[in-house]
């Protein structure tokens, strides 16, 4: 018999010291949400500089050759800086240090996250992995041009931009970035398993902390790879090795490798790069799902079949990496295996598609400004969802693999879809983070701009794509079988971008004017079941619950339950005090 | 109720957007409409899902949007519901991944009646070689790659010799006739796309890859590099040229075996002495150049370059622009070299000449001309001397009136724009990226200082 007691039983024993001086409470803060914070801010601004990049590829695009800063080297140092940013920079971050730190002890019932020292160093870790990663704007020679899959040979030899410092500062940056999330995914995972509060079964648990706690997981088991290959990358660059290095001829001069793959790479970079997407893709699930059952008064449909989704696509994740590498010259018989594992991915995602959709059915839907992003989610995930079966069919692939249909594909499923959840994530727990209402015309508008500005960006993109034209060009040139007209297209492309990033204004002075003059927040504005929003104090203090900890009687969906004047019933709520609602008072 | 609307306006209009617009595939040339057919049924089985589940989103907004009094129901499942609809979603991927399966087992197994070609990419030009008489093709070897052998194939392996090498990005293939192209890179990542086709694959420094097809239809067809290769990346264009059989065959007849290849052609300069008498005229008798004749300093440039040009002059890719005065000066002057050996000698004698830099006749703002160089020199040279690999010549010292003037043709395009002159078209893409004289003249300025 092991003589562990959850840490939940434990709290009383627990001694809790608020910090006391600034300094510890708002730089080396060891507080969850401080953390959180710290990571979204630092996210969010990095993703500003990431789409200030997008918008000079834009300017190229639409308007080529009009502006003398963009030229084939800024070019395709914009496209790396900017790919690798919005996935691991500002998307990985923001989901799993973000919200993952500001979500999973309030929502489990826990006091902090279970190493809060190490939640700390993962913060200043990765702060110091965005400032390396920075500074390879200014070193001789500028970023790595490499494109954001840093795929050898090519990244390390002239020919690239920023073969001197670039890729180096980019290879060390990444290392130092997979130390910080490790120090914080380990947090993660443990706090879910260990510090939930009495009563807070995982079947219990709201979908937020699903997402972000399998997402964690898969970050766990898919960085190393990435790490392996950064520090094989550097030891080909700096040691001599050939790890991925053939012998080959590099503009006339033999660099002296012999015997490396090239595609060995490959298989290592999208080991991690596949669920990856799952990384970013599966928090936003989460979340979604709980504004959703929120926002519609109901409870989200097919609780256990959405988390057994979750865990089904996680797992997936891992099986089907090399569709990304169909042209690559692997075996071409791999193609029918990956071929296969892709759609089958279809299927629990389809499920999970359903189940939103069935969540408003019946509901009594408010559409206010979370709701909002999060039915545009649904239509923009459906969007690059089935875009995704045209890719992952590997026959497809071959002529739309490389062109811009790729690039409408990714942006649709994880560039829009999940920055719409983070937008819709954050008005929903504004009144908490802060204690202040946003104000909701401003956040209309600035759904209504985003929403409908993305999609007249990445709806015609796919269509450059049948056409053919190759993503990763700095310019087209006269190529006979496109129309002039694709040029027409691009340019109203780059409008759309330019509004689109202009409109994104709206959210921060939203943002920053609610916090100083917005109205004061209700603790539960929208009257909802989870544990975050009974905290005692609005902002949540430190040790977020007061002397006791919450105790949880039902699941996190309890909405317009029968027999119940209230159409909510909090988490914290007894059965002899209300209807039991799906548990039927039994714990799972 | 403006969401479900919107909504709404979004299903019909991006499902008009797509029957209406003019954006769409680019014809087929080839035999694999199955992968069109593959297509075309995942877009009838999405579409449907598309349209479906948005308008019951749309629906349901509508119907259930908040009222006062309303109760949203309390449904935690509904097993069955779930279980249909899961099945149903494993029919349709069944449906788009089973098509999908059989066209890659045909694309993977290549006909053994299939022609071989192999196409063979490098920063930032393609080239091929095709087997020759006995079918097959001579070994090669990375590190045997040089300038001169410049396909690094095996010269003690008897299969080489009769090889065709084809040192241009232009292949022709044979109309109706199966075609595996071998694909090898010399040095980093490529991908060999012709949208047309259809079927596109990567080109890996170290092994070998293949793609095949049928080419249905004869012409031209672009050929772009699909996979991220360097800076110039974009400019790496090439073309593949499906013939009816005569034209194939006297195409064929026309190109270099390996060992046709391998015979250096030595230049004479004596010969050539009598021969520059020409050219002396205008390009000076030390080939030092003229602004008054209009001619540039030719001492000191690569012969490689020297050859390639004459040539481009004589086929009609160079000076035949109407507005390419000079050009078109040079073009009948090119024509008084009548073969190979009297080009060899003049550039030999070219060769013997010293070479002083040119004089600067150009001012600007050489600090503001080295940031422009940056890009230059990825394939002039950071000093200048130019890189034969990249067909780039030297820049360094050479005259400046002159190559401004050629960035402005460039610019302009009144240079580089004859479909066979690739690597013209290259320097067209980048000669597009200076923005005006001024620029032009402090990257001058710059040149100078090398």
């Amino acid at each position: 018999m092991s003589s562990y007691v959850a840490i939940a039983d434990r709290d009383h024993e627990i001694e809790h010291h608020d910090p006391q001086t600034f300094i510890r409470k708002y730089v080396w803060s060891q507080d969850h949400k401080v953390i959180a914070i710290q990571y979204g801010i630092t996210a969010i601004f990095v993703g500003l500089i990431a789409l200030g990049l997008s918008l000079m590829m834009r300017l190229q695009l639409g308007f080529p050759n009009e502006f003398e800063f963009i030229n084939p080297e800024s070019y395709y140092q914009f496209i790396t800086m900017h790919g690798m940013i919005m996935v691991i920079y500002l998307l990985t971050a923001l989901f799993l240090g973000g919200f993952g730190n500001y979500l999973i002890p309030l929502m489990c019932g826990a006091r902090d996250m279970v190493f809060p020292y190490m939640n700390m160093l993962s913060y200043w870790a990765y702060l110091l992995s965005v400032i390396i990663l920075l500074a390879s704007f200014f070193v001789p020679g500028g970023a790595t041009g490499a494109g954001w899959t840093l795929y050898p040979p090519q990244a390390i030899l002239p020919g690239t931009p920023g073969v001197e410092w670039g890729i180096l500062l980019m290879l060390v940056s990444l290392a130092v970035f997979i130390v910080a999330f490790t120090m914080g995914g380990l947090n993660y995972v443990t706090t879910v398993l260990q510090a939930r509060c009495r009563g807070m079964t995982l079947m219990r648990m709201p979908l937020s902390v699903w997402g972000i706690f399998i997402a964690t997981i898969l970050g766990l088991l898919a960085f190393p790879a990435l790490l392996v290959s950064a520090i094989m990358m550097l030891f080909d660059m700096n040691l001599g090795t050939s790890f991925f290095m053939p012998a080959i001829s590099s503009m006339g001069v033999d660099p002296g490798f012999v015997g490396g793959s090239p595609i060995l790479f490959q298989h290592l970079f999208w080991f991690f790069g596949h669920p990856e997407v799952y990384i970013v893709a599966l928090p936003a699930f989460g979340i979604v799902s709980d504004l959703l059952s929120v926002h519609a008064r109901k409870n989200i449909f097919g609780y256990r079949m959405m988390v057994w989704a979750l865990i089904a696509i996680g797992g997936l994740s891992f099986v089907v990496w090399a569709h990304h590498m169909y042209v690559s010259g692997m075996h071409p018989y791999f193609g029918f295996f990956f071929a296969t594992t892709t759609l089958i991915i279809a299927v629990p995602t389809a499920i999970k598609v359903y189940n939103w959709v069935l969540t408003l059915w019946e509901g009594n839907i408010h559409l206010r400004v979370p709701m909002l992003f999060a039915i545009g989610f649904i239509f923009t995930f459906i969007h690059g969802g089935l875009t995704g079966l045209f890719l992952g069919n590997v026959t497809i692939d071959m002529p739309l693999s490389d062109t811009y249909f790729v690039v409408a594909h990714f942006h649709m499923v994880m560039g829009v879809s999940p920055i719409l959840v983070v937008f819709g994530a954050i008005y929903h727990w504004f009144p908490k983070i802060t204690g202040k209402m946003y104000n909701e015309t401003l956040g209309k508008w600035h759904f209504w701009m985003t929403f409908l500005g993305t999609y007249a960006i990445y709806l015609p993109m796919h269509y450059l794509g049948f056409q053919g034209v190759p993503r990763r060009y700095f310019a087209m040139g006269n190529t006979d079988f496109l129309p002039e007209s694709a040029q027409a297209l691009n340019a109203a492309i780059t409008i759309s971008a330019l509004f689109v990033a202009a409109t994104q204004i709206l959210f921060f002075v939203n943002m920053i004017w609610s916090m100083k003059s917005g109205k004061k927040a209700d603790p539960n504005p929208w009257d909802a079941t989870t544990l975050e929003w009974l905290t005692p104090d609005t902002p949540p203090k430190h040790g977020n619950w007061g002397p006791d900890l919450p105790v949880v009687h039902r699941w996190a969906y309890d909405y317009s339950v029968p027999g119940y004047e209230d159409d909510f019933i909090p988490q914290t709520v007894p059965p002899e005090q209300a209807p039991a609602g799906r548990d039927h008072g039994v714990v799972d | 109720m403006p969401l479900a609307v919107v909504l709404i306006l979004l299903v019909v209009g991006s499902v008009i957007f797509h029957f209406v617009s003019p954006w769409t595939f680019t014809p087929l040339a080839s035999n694999w409409g199955t992968i069109d057919l593959t297509i075309n049924i995942t877009f009838i089985v999405t579409g449907i899902v598309f349209v479906a589940i948005n308008l019951f989103m749309a629906y349901a907004i509508i119907k259930y949007r908040y009222k006062k009094d309303a109760r949203a129901k309390y449904e935690p499942e509904n097993k069955k519901l779930e279980y249909w609809l899961t099945g149903i979603t494993g029919v349709g991927v069944a449906l788009m991944l089973a098509p999908g399966l059989f066209v890659w087992a045909e694309f993977v197994n290549v006909p053994e009646e299939a022609d071989v070609v192999e196409a063979v990419g490098q920063q930032w030009h393609w080239s091929y070689r095709y087997p020759g008489a006995d079918g097959k093709f001579g070994e090669v070897d990375a590190e045997r790659i040089t300038m001169d052998n410049p396909f690094g194939i095996d010269p003690a392996d008897p299969n080489g010799q009769d090889d065709l090498v084809v040192a241009h990005p232009e292949a022709h293939i044979l109309l109706d006739q199966p075609v595996k192209f071998l694909l090898r890179s010399k040095d980093v990542l490529h991908n060999f796309t012709v949208a047309q086709f259809r079927v596109k694959m990567d080109l890996v420094p170290g092994t070998q890859t293949y793609l095949w097809l049928t080419p249905t239809k004869a012409g031209r067809f672009e050929l772009l590099c699909e996979e991220l290769c360097g800076i110039a990346h974009h400019t790496m264009r090439g073309a593949i040229i499906v013939d009816e059989r005569a034209d194939y065959d006297a195409w064929i007849a026309k190109q270099q075996t390996f060992a046709e290849s391998q015979v250096v052609v030595v230049g004479n300069a004596d010969i050539g002495a009598a021969q520059y008498a020409i050219c002396g005229a205008c390009h000076g008798q030390q080939g030092e150049g003229s602004v008054a004749m209009n001619a540039p300093k030719l001492a000191g440039q690569s012969g490689w370059y020297l050859q390639r040009q004459i040539k481009a002059y004589q086929n009609g890719l160079r000076g035949v622009h109407e507005d390419d005065t000079y050009g078109r000066q040079m073009a009948p002057m090119a024509a008084t070299l009548f073969d190979d050996a009297s080009i060899a000698n003049v550039i030999a004698y070219i060769q013997s000449f010293p070479d002083t830099p040119a004089p600067h006749t150009i001012a600007g703002d050489a600090d503001h001309g080295q940031r422009l160089y940056r890009v230059c020199s990825y394939c002039h040279g950071k000093d200048g001397m130019g890189i034969q690999a990249l067909n780039a010549p030297r820049t360094a010292g050479m005259t400046d009136w002159y190559m401004a003037r050629q960035l402005q043709n460039f610019k302009d395009g009144v240079r580089g724009t004859h479909k066979q002159d690739f690597y013209g078209m290259q320097m067209g893409f980048m000669g597009a990226i200076v923005q005006d004289e001024q620029a032009i003249n402090d990257l001058m300025a710059y040149i100078n200082t090398l």
